[in-house]
This record gives structure tokens, sequence and C-alpha cells, in this order.
């Protein structure tokens, strides 16, 4: 898996999916200003690629962080009640701040999502049957504790429906002004690169990294937040997309080891690919209609996710 | 030199190391003996500052290691932990990289490199050195963690039962090479061993602990004799002269 193919394999997507859609835009008609195809590339099509690169990214990223951190292959923000914990902080700022803008819904939530991770990783140490499958059903029961939490507040408060819409994963809301909290994953991804090193070494364990001079505590929490962050601003912008941060990091560690500093940037890389490509196929096995991409995801991921599992070789 | 003294270590009320004062000499292998639950992989943690002790101190070159830096103490003192299931698939090379860490942080240069390579030579890994961890067999991944320990290249190095689960090839392997970093490279090892014919034949001093406490400490010729281990062991144990090593015939004692 060669870096320079996956992104000519992403060039061809990323073009692909600009000129796929309910309105066929040619690559002609962005010479013509003020058209009406120019106004829907730069308003909706260019926001939704670039959201879902991020989104893409950003998910196979944290699931990597998790895995290093939790040093185990199968801890993902689906099955670490992340994602539930997020949604659970959204509900909250949605009930207790009803004018809440986007940077109070994110901070409320982002500090669910970071007190649900660090939660989840407190009972990891406290489990003493550390067994590879065992532990991440343990994170599943979390979030559905979490996510009962939710349901049974949501309803109290007659907004199932606007929770139920958080819990699909869905790019064709993406428009311009409405994804651009997106962004702060950018700077959080390029520190999580600067800190793969340690990652790393983290994830061979407190001994490990107290022989070597690492601050063990420290680069965990640290790397929970970066989780935190991503996650937040995914499930905000897009919604939860599932198996994205269990699959990706795994087939990159098969192929490529579990050396951050190299492989941090497949990773970003085959994530952003494997989402563009489920949102293309959503986008055209029912043209016009669409399928939304948490069903694309989780038919195509569960499929992936059984394949590692069934590989047979004890590798987690 | 390793100075170790008073330590204690608690748990609940049972102490687990108690009141244990050693002194560990420079460019020696130094053995840490006993039978099980004699407090040795506490001791040898406690030493390394992967546990906290509960009471006493330890000096490394008259440095107490508590108000040491820690990026400072990983470039003077290395420990190697027997845990290690280790899921983390990193190649050999790559293991032995991260021992330049406490220097490099990471940005590895010139010096580091050199450093890696010889370190891989040393142990005679440049064949596998691209190899997965995963993929070896428990000697060859016990070499590439003694190779991690080089790159490190501390002048105290730590290990706990480093022959577990190896066979007696490998294990002989291993303790040729202590040997050789203690006389080729100047180093000091310290270990904790279970086979007390290993410890008599490859170790220059011995400290023998039982239920937390030192019973016994000197040179191995003074320790490996029929009194001294019916005092550490609680068994008869006849010694056999073999051209210069001292075997412990423990096998139907």
């Amino acid at each position: 898996m060669k870096k320079r193919y996956l992104i000519a394999g992403l060039l061809v997507l990323s073009f692909l999916s600009l000129f796929v859609g309910a309105s066929s835009i040619t690559p002609a008609d962005l010479l013509n200003p003020g058209s009406e195809e120019l106004e829907i590339f730069l308003i909706s099509r260019l926001p939704r690629l670039i959201a879902i690169l991020l989104a893409g990214a950003g998910m196979s990223i944290t699931g990597l962080i998790m895995q290093q951190l939790s040093r185990n292959k199968f801890v993902s923000p689906t099955t670490a009640g992340t994602l539930d914990a997020t949604r659970l902080g959204i509900l909250v700022s949605m009930l207790l701040f009803a004018n809440a803008t986007t940077l109070e819904k994110m901070a409320i939530s982002f500090a669910f999502a970071l007190a649900g991770t660090l939660l989840f990783m407190q009972i990891l140490e406290r489990i003493k049957f550390k067994d590879a499958i065992f532990i991440p059903l343990v994170g599943l029961m979390f979030g559905n504790i979490l996510s009962s939490l939710t349901t049974f507040f949501a309803y109290r408060a007659d907004v199932i429906q606007n929770i139920s819409s958080w819990l699909q994963g869905d790019f064709s809301m993406i428009m311009k002004g409405r994804y651009e909290l997106l962004y702060i994953s950018i700077p959080v991804l390029i520190i999580a690169y600067l800190y793969a090193n340690r990652f790393t070494v983290a994830g061979m364990g407190e001994d490990f990294s107290k022989n070597l001079g690492l601050n063990y505590r420290w680069v965990v929490n640290f790397g929970l937040v970066l989780v935190a962050l991503i996650t937040t601003t995914v499930v905000l912008t897009v919604g939860m997309i599932p198996f994205l941060g269990l699959i990706i990091p795994n087939i990159v560690s098969i192929l490529k080891g579990d050396n951050l500093q190299k492989t941090l940037p497949h990773t970003a890389l085959l994530g952003a690919i494997f989402l563009l490509l489920c949102d293309i196929l959503g986008r055209v096995l029912i043209y016009p209609y669409e399928i939304s991409i948490s069903l694309m995801v989780g038919v195509i991921g569960s499929g992936i996710f059984l394949y590692l599992l069934f590989r047979g070789k004890a590798y987690a | 030199m390793i100075q170790v003294r008073e330590l204690s270590k608690f748990y609940g009320k049972k102490a687990v190391v108690e009141k244990v004062s050693v002194n560990i000499q420079r460019g020696k292998i130094t053995s840490f003996i006993g039978p099980n639950g004699a407090g040795k992989s506490t001791l040898l943690s406690m030493v390394s500052r992967l546990l906290d002790a509960d009471t006493g101190e330890v000096l490394v070159d008259k440095d107490d290691v508590r108000k040491m830096k820690s990026d400072d103490f990983s470039k003077r003192v290395s420990i190697l932990k027997q845990s290690n299931f280790m899921n983390v698939r990193l190649t050999v090379r790559e293991l032995v990289s991260f021992g330049r860490f406490p220097h490099s942080k990471g940005r590895l240069n010139a010096e580091d490199m050199r450093i890696i390579d010889q370190s891989i030579d040393y142990m005679e890994l440049a064949d596998i050195q691209h190899s997965f961890l995963d993929e070896l067999s428990g000697g060859q991944r016990q070499r590439a963690f003694i190779s991690m320990v080089i790159a490190q290249d501390t002048e105290y190095i730590l290990l706990d039962e480093p022959l577990n689960n190896l066979d007696m090839k490998h294990s002989v392997q291993i303790m040729k090479i202590l040997r050789r970093l203690v006389d080729e490279l100047g180093k000091t090892v310290v270990i904790v061993l279970h086979d007390i014919n290993f410890a008599s034949v490859y170790s220059d001093r011995i400290v023998a602990l039982k239920n937390g406490r030192v019973v016994k400490d000197g040179p191995t010729e003074d320790i490996i004799n029929s009194d001294s281990l019916k005092e550490i062991y609680d068994m008869d144990i006849p010694i056999k002269q073999m051209s210069n090593c001292r075997i412990c015939v423990y096998f139907n004692s």
C-alpha cells in the first residue's frame, strides 16, 4: 500500500465526487461565472467533498489513537462509548441551552465525549480479564447505557426525532455554512502526527513508556482529548459514522504495522478514500436519491469487520 | 554504583520488600535470586522507578532517583520487564530505534542511526531487522528487546526474568550476550533469575531474597554452596564442580 497510489486514488475519487449528483455539473460549467452550476458546486459539492475527506481522515485517526492507547485492536469511538457520550452531550446542550451557538454545543458535547472516553479507560484499567473481544463488548454495553439515557431524556423532552438525526451520519445536508466546524480537525490531525512517536511508545505499555522516560499518563490523556475533539466535530456536522475508526486502522496495521509516524498518513488517506467511495456509491446506487452514509459504511464496514475477525490469525 | 537503602514496599499491611539495603557494583552482573514471592521483581521495579517505594531510597551514582528527571533517568538506567505479550506490530529496527527515544525524542540524527545500526549488528539481527516482532520466535524477540536496550545506551541495564519462556539454546545465547555487554561494553547488568545454575555460571555477584528480605549478598562463589542454598531455598542442594562451573543439583533433593 504505497502512499502515492493512495493519493492518486483519492484525487480520482474526489474528482468523481464533485461531478456526481442529482443535478449534473460538468467541469466546463465551472468556467462560466454566475451560472447555477457553479453555485451548486461551491455551495454544495465542494463543501461535501471537504467534509467527507476531513471526517474520513479524522474518524480513522481517532480509531488509530484509541487502539494504540488502549492496546486493543477492537476499541474505537463506536466500541468505547465515545460516540454515544458525544450524542448525550449534544442532547444536554439542546435541552439546557435552547439557543446554544454551534461553539457552545461543541464545547458541551466535547466535555461529554472526553468524560465518556476517560470513564471507559478507567473501566478498562479496573478490568482484570483483558480479553481482546471482552473489552469492546464492555465498551458497547457502556455506550448502550449512555445511549438509553439519551433516549430517555430525549423522549421526555419530545426531541426523539431530533436526536435520531444525530444517529444517522449524512452528508446530503452538508453545505456551505454548515460544515466549517470540521476544519478544527485539521490542526488536531497535525498535532496527532507530531505526537505519533509518543503514542507508539505509550501503546507498548506503561512500564515500557516509563523506561523510555515518557510521561505515560499525560500522553494517554492528551491523546484522548484529541480523540474527543475530532469525534465531536464529526458528530456535530455529519453525524455518527460507525465502523470507520475500527476497520481502517486495522487494515493499515496488518499491512504496515503500528509505527504511528509511518502509518498515520496511510490511515488518514485510506479513511478518506473509503468514506468517499461509500458516499459515491450511496449517491449512485438509487440515483437520483441517496443512501445515507452511515448505512453504506455500516453495511460495507461490518462486512470487512467480520472478515477481519474471521481471518483466523490470532492477531488482535 | 546503585545504592539501595532501607527500601520497603507494602501491599496492605504485608511487606513485600522490607528494609532492603544492597549495593550494586559497576561493571558486574548481579543476579537477584530467591523463591517465588521473595520480592525480587518488586525490588527491581522500585530500583527502576516503575514502582514507588513506600520507604527508603535508591541512589544511582549518588543521585536520588526520585529527584531525577524522567528523561535524564532513562539515559542512565534501562529496565526490561518480562511482560511482553506486546501486541504492537513494529519491525525489529523500529523497536531498536525507540531505544533512542530518551536521547532524540523521535527525531533521529546521524549519530542515533549509527548507534541503532551498531546495536542491531551487535545482536546479529541485521537479517531480520525489517521483520515484524510478532513474526519472530521468542528468542529472536528477546534479542530485539535487548538490542533496543543497547541502543538506549544506559550505564545500568535491569532485566526482569529475561529467560522466561525461552528454550535452553536461547537462554544460553541471551546470558552470553549479557556477559559480553559487561565484559566488552563495560555495562552494569542486574537480572532477576529463576534458574540458580544460570546465576551460578554467569553472574559476578548474587543477591538472595526471601520473604522480602536480603538473606545473602556477595560474590557468586560465596553464595553457591550447600549451606547458603539451604538457607535461601530450604532445600538440601549438592553442588558439583564441572570444569569451572559450579552446578546445583536440585532435581532430586
